[in-house]
C-alpha cells in the first residue's frame, strides 16, 4: 500500500510539471503561429460574410494583445486561483466550456474503451488458447486490417452500413444513448485490434509458462487454470496497454468527433487552435495533459493490485 | 457476464429503431454556434425562429413589418420613427417596450452589428416607438434593421457587458444551449403571432459536408442546409427526401488586386476562365455568371449586357497587348516580373478549393504562373489590408441586408475586404452613396451595374444556388433567398 501512495505522490509531482510545461508550450506555440491573431478571433466571431476592418478593430480594442507576455502572466496567475480565463471567441468561461466538452469526450472515450474490452480480450483469449488455428489467423488478419483502417473511413463506413443501410442508429448527433454507439464503435474497433493481439500473446506466453504446466499437473482443468490464474496474468499487459492507448484514443477522438458532430474536447481544441483562442487552447491542453497523468496513475495502481510482485514503479 | 452484456447491447440497439420519429424537428447546417450573442450566432437564432427583427423581408426583398408595425421618415430624411407591436412578449415574459428595443440595438451597434455602419446619431425610445436620428439621409436603415445582428433580445439577456442568455421574441424559445454543436428549442406559449405547430426543434451544427449528407440520407435530419455538389447529386435519387435549390444573391468571384492587374489584364484573365465548365463540373448546376448580378436580383440584373466570354486565344492576345509577354520559359512577364497569381481561398465552402484548382490550370494555360493558397478566410481581409493580396476566391452575399446597396457600399465604394482592391472609381462611389441616402437620380442603378461590368474590379464566376434536403416527413419549409428564415413555425409533420 505504501508503495502505491509513493507512486501516486510521484504522479502528483508529475502533474505539477505537466501543468507548467503545457501552459508555457501551448502559449509559445500559439504565438509562433503566423498571422495576426486578432483576425482569426474576429473571423471566428463574425464569419466570412461579416469580418471587416471595423469589426477587427473592435475586437482588438476589446482584447488588447492576446499574444503579449502580460496575457500569459495573467493566465498563470488566474490558474493558481482555479480560473482558466474566458474564451476569446465566445466570451464564456473556459472552464465551463471545457467541462461540457471534456464530459462529452470522457463519455465517448469510456464507451470506446468498454466496447474495445468487450471485443478485444475475449477474441484474444479465444485465439491464444488455440494458437495457429484458423481462429488465430483470422483475428490476426482482422486486427491488421482494422489497425490499418483510418478512423474517418471506418466512421463513414459504419454510418453508411448501420445508419443508412440498416436504419438502426442515427448518423450523427449527441445527447442520448443512441448517439454513442457508432462513434464509440469506430474508436473501439481500432483499440480492440491492439488488445486482441496483446491478449493473444499474453495467453500464449502464459500457457507456455511453468506455473501453467504446474497447475495442469496438480489436476486443474485448462478452464480452471485460465479463470483462477491465467486471467490475472493476462490482465496486467492489457491494463498497461489501455493506458498507453489513451494517447491514440485522444488522436482518434479528434477525427471521430468531427465526423459524428460530437461536441468534444478534441473538436474544441482543433477549433481553438484554428481561431487562435489562446486561453481555450491552454486550458484544453492542460486538462488533456492532466488526464494523461491521471490515467497512467490509475493504470499503475491497477497493475500493482493485479500483480503485487512487480518492482517499484 | 459477456453474454449478459451483449444481450443488453442488443436490446439497447433494437429499442433505438424509432430514433427518427421522436417528434423533434431536426435542422442540420454547417454553422457552429459561437455563443449567445446575436452578433455572432444571430443567423442560427433567426433560422431557428428564436430571435426576430423589427423589419422582415419577403422572398423578393420587399421589406415588410416584423416587430415594428410601420415606419416613417421625416421630410429631410434625418428622423426615422418606428412603431412597435404592442403585444410582443419576450421569452422571459416581459413586454417588448421601446426602451428594450433601444437597449438591444445599442448592444448590437457597439459590438459589431450592422447599425455601426449607419450614420446614426441617436436612438431614443418613446413609449412603443423608437426614433432614430441620423447625421445624414440614409434610406438603407430599415433594410439594415432586418439583418440578424439587429435582432431584438430582452434586457435580461445582457448582463455585465455580456450576452448571458438568449431571450428573444420568436415562436420558439431556447430550451438547451450547448455550443458549439447543438441548440434545442421549444414552442413559446406567449408568442404574439401564430404559434408554432411542431413543439420541439433542434439545431445541429455539423461542419463536415459528408456527415450532413449522411444525416439527411439516414433520416436523422429533417432539414439539411448546404450540401456539397457531389452529395447534392446523389441525394436527388434518395427515397424519402426532396432536394431543393433556389437562386440566391450570392456570387462566387475572384477578387483581383487592381494595383498589380490593370483593367486590360483583368479583362484578359476573365476571358481565360471557362465559367460554364466550372459551373457544370464543380457546382453541378447551370449558373455560370454572365455578369455580376444573378437573374434572381431582377432590379440589378441587366439582360442586355454582353455576357462574359471564354476565349483563351483572345486572352493570350490581350495579355500580350497589356504588356505581359512570354519569356523563354513560356511564362508571361512584364518589366522583368513574372505573372505570378496567388489564388487565396478557404475550405469552409467545399467547392472553393476545387474551383481554385480549375482556375490555376486555366490561368497557366494562358501563360501565367498561378499558385493556390488554401487557408483561413481571415487571410483575405488581412492581405487586403496590408496590400499583399494577389487574388482571392470567395462567395459574396449581396443580400446581407435585403438590399444590394448595403454590400456595394462596403465593398466597392471605393474598395473593401470582400470586394474591390486597388480600384477607385469616383463615379461609382458617388452613385452608391447617392443611392444609400436616397438622392440618386433615375437610372443610377443601371450605371452602377454597367461600371462593374466594364471595369471588372472583381471577376464574377458563378451565381450560387442555395441547396437543401428536406425530409418527406415534413411540409412547409421555406427556402429564403436571403438565408434569414426556414419558416420553422409553420412546418408540420406530414400525415
Amino acid at each position: 500500500m505504501q508503495l502505491i501512495f509513493k507512486a501516486l505522490l510521484w504522479r502528483l509531482a508529475q502533474a505539477g510539471v505537466v501543468a507548467i510545461l503545457v501552459g508555457v508550450l501551448s502559449f509559445s506555440m500559439m504565438i509562433a503561429l503566423p498571422g495576426d491573431m486578432i483576425y482569426r478571433i474576429a473571423g471566428a466571431r463574425f464569419g466570412y460574410d461579416n469580418i471587416n476592418s471595423q469589426n477587427i478593430e473592435l475586437v482588438r480594442n476589446q482584447l488588447g494583445d492576446p499574444a503579449g507576455i502580460s496575457a500569459f502572466v495573467n493566465w498563470m496567475g488566474g490558474l493558481l486561483e482555479g480560473n482558466f480565463g474566458n474564451s476569446l471567441v465566445t466570451g464564456e468561461p473556459v472552464l465551463s466550456e471545457i467541462t461540457h466538452q471534456l464530459g462529452a469526450t470522457a463519455e465517448l472515450a469510456g464507451i470506446a474503451i468498454l466496447l474495445s474490452l468487450l471485443i478485444g480480450p475475449p477474441l484474444g483469449v479465444w485465439a491464444g488458447l488455440r494458437p495457429d488455428s484458423w481462429i488465430d489467423r483470422c483475428t490476426l488478419l482482422m486486427a491488421a486490417v482494422f489497425k490499418a483502417t483510418p478512423q474517418f473511413l471506418l466512421g463513414l463506413l459504419l454510418i453508411v452500413i448501420v445508419s443508412i443501410g440498416l436504419g438502426l442508429l442515427p448518423a450523427a448527433g449527441y445527447g442520448e444513448a443512441k448517439f454513442f454507439i457508432l462513434p464509440g464503435l469506430t474508436l473501439a474497433i481500432g483499440l480492440a485490434a491492439n488488445t486482441t493481439r496483446i491478449t493473444r500473446e499474453a495467453v500464449v506466453k502464459a500457457r507456455a509458462a511453468n506455473w501453467w504446466q504446474f497447475a495442469r499437473w496438480k489436476g486443474l482443468s485448462e478452464r480452471q487454470v485460465f479463470w483462477r490464474h491465467g486471467l490475472r496474468h493476462v490482465s496486467v499487459p492489457v491494463v498497461t496497454l489501455i493506458a498507453a492507448q489513451f494517447v491514440a484514443l485522444m488522436e482518434g477522438v479528434v477525427v471521430v468527433e468531427t465526423i459524428f458532430g460530437w461536441p468534444g474536447i478534441g473538436h474544441a481544441l482543433v477549433h481553438a487552435v484554428f481561431h487562435r483562442d489562446v486561453p481555450m487552447v491552454q486550458g484544453t491542453a492542460l486538462i488533456m495533459g492532466l488526464a494523461f497523468v491521471l490515467v497512467n496513475a490509475a493504470a499503475d495502481v491497477i497493475a500493482r493490485l493485479l500483480d503485487p510482485r512487480a518492482p517499484n514503479p | 457476464m459477456i453474454k449478459a452484456l451483449s444481450l443488453t447491447f442488443l436490446l439497447a440497439s433494437t429499442s433505438l429503431l424509432a430514433h427518427a420519429n421522436d417528434g423533434v424537428l431536426d435542422v442540420v447546417a454547417p454553422f457552429e454556434i459561437k455563443g449567445k450573442d446575436p452578433v455572432s450566432s444571430g443567423s442560427i437564432l433567426m433560422k431557428m425562429s428564436v430571435t426576430q427583427t423589427l423589419v422582415d423581408a419577403k422572398a423578393d426583398g420587399t421589406l415588410i413589418p416584423g416587430l415594428a408595425t410601420q415606419w416613417q421618415v421625416s421630410e429631410d430624411g434625418l428622423t426615422w420613427t418606428f412603431s412597435l407591436r404592442s403585444d410582443v412578449r419576450f421569452h422571459d415574459g416581459s413586454l417588448m417596450t421601446g426602451a428594450a428595443v433601444v437597449a438591444a440595438l445599442e448592444w448590437s451597434r457597439n459590438n459589431g452589428g450592422l447599425l455601426a455602419k449607419t450614420p446614426l446619431e441617436s436612438m431614443v425610445a418613446d413609449g412603443q416607438q423608437v426614433v432614430f436620428k441620423l447625421t445624414h439621409p440614409f434610406t438603407m436603415l430599415p433594410a439594415m434593421l432586418a439583418e440578424y445582428r439587429s435582432a431584438i433580445i430582452a434586457p435580461s439577456s445582457i448582463q455585465e457587458g455580456q450576452v448571458v442568455d438568449v431571450v428573444g421574441t420568436g415562436p420558439y424559445r431556447v430550451k438547451q444551449f450547448t455550443p458549439p454543436n447543438t441548440l434545442t428549442v421549444e414552442a413559446f406559449d406567449g408568442y404574439w403571432g401564430k404559434p408554432a405547430t411542431i413543439k420541439q426543434a433542434a439545431y445541429h451544427g455539423i461542419s463536415r459536408a459528408e456527415t450532413r449528407a449522411l444525416m439527411a440520407e439516414s433520416g436523422d435530419a429533417d432539414i439539411t442546409l448546404s450540401l456539397d455538389p457531389a452529395s447534392f447529386t446523389r441525394l436527388q435519387s434518395t427515397a424519402g427526401l426532396k432536394v431543393e435549390s433556389t437562386a440566391i444573391p450570392r456570387v462566387l468571384m475572384l477578387k483581383v488586386n487592381g494595383e498589380v492587374f490593370d483593367k486590360a489584364t483583368r479583362h484578359a484573365l476573365s476571358k481565360a476562365i471557362d465559367r460554364v465548365g466550372i459551373a457544370k463540373a464543380v457546382l453541378r448546376y447551370d449558373t455560370a455568371a454572365t455578369q455580376m448580378f444573378p437573374k434572381g436580383m431582377a432590379e440589378w440584373h441587366n439582360a442586355a449586357l454582353e455576357p462574359f466570354a471564354y476565349d483563351p486565344e483572345a486572352a493570350k492576345a490581350e495579355l500580350a497587348k497589356a504588356g505581359w509577354v512570354l519569356n523563354a520559359q513560356g511564362v508571361r512577364e512584364k518589366n522583368g516580373k513574372a505573372m505570378e497569381i496567388e489564388i487565396l481561398t478557404f475550405p469552409d465552402r467545399p467547392e472553393l478549393p476545387l474551383i481554385a484548382a480549375v482556375l490555376e490550370q486555366q490561368f497557366a494555360a494562358v501563360g501565367a504562373l498561378p499558385t493556390i493558397n488554401n487557408t483561413s478566410y481571415t487571410e483575405i481581409p488581412a492581405k487586403h489590408n496590408n496590400g499583399t493580396l494577389s487574388t482571392a476566391l470567395f462567395a459574396r452575399n449581396f443580400a446581407l441586408v435585403p438590399n444590394a446597396v448595403g454590400t456595394l457600399l462596403q465593398d466597392y465604394a471605393p474598395s473593401g475586404e470582400w470586394g474591390a482592391m486597388g480600384w477607385n472609381n469616383e463615379a461609382f462611389t458617388a452613385k452608391v452613396k447617392a443611392m444609400a441616402d436616397g438622392s440618386a437620380p433615375e437610372g443610377a442603378r443601371e450605371e452602377l451595374v454597367a461600371i462593374l461590368h466594364e471595369e471588372l474590379p472583381v471577376l464574377p464566376i458563378a451565381w450560387y444556388q442555395l441547396n437543401m434536403a428536406v425530409s418527406d416527413k415534413v411540409t412547409g419549409v421555406v427556402i429564403d433567398p436571403f438565408e434569414r428564415t426556414l419558416g420553422l413555425s409553420n412546418v408540420t409533420w406530414k400525415e
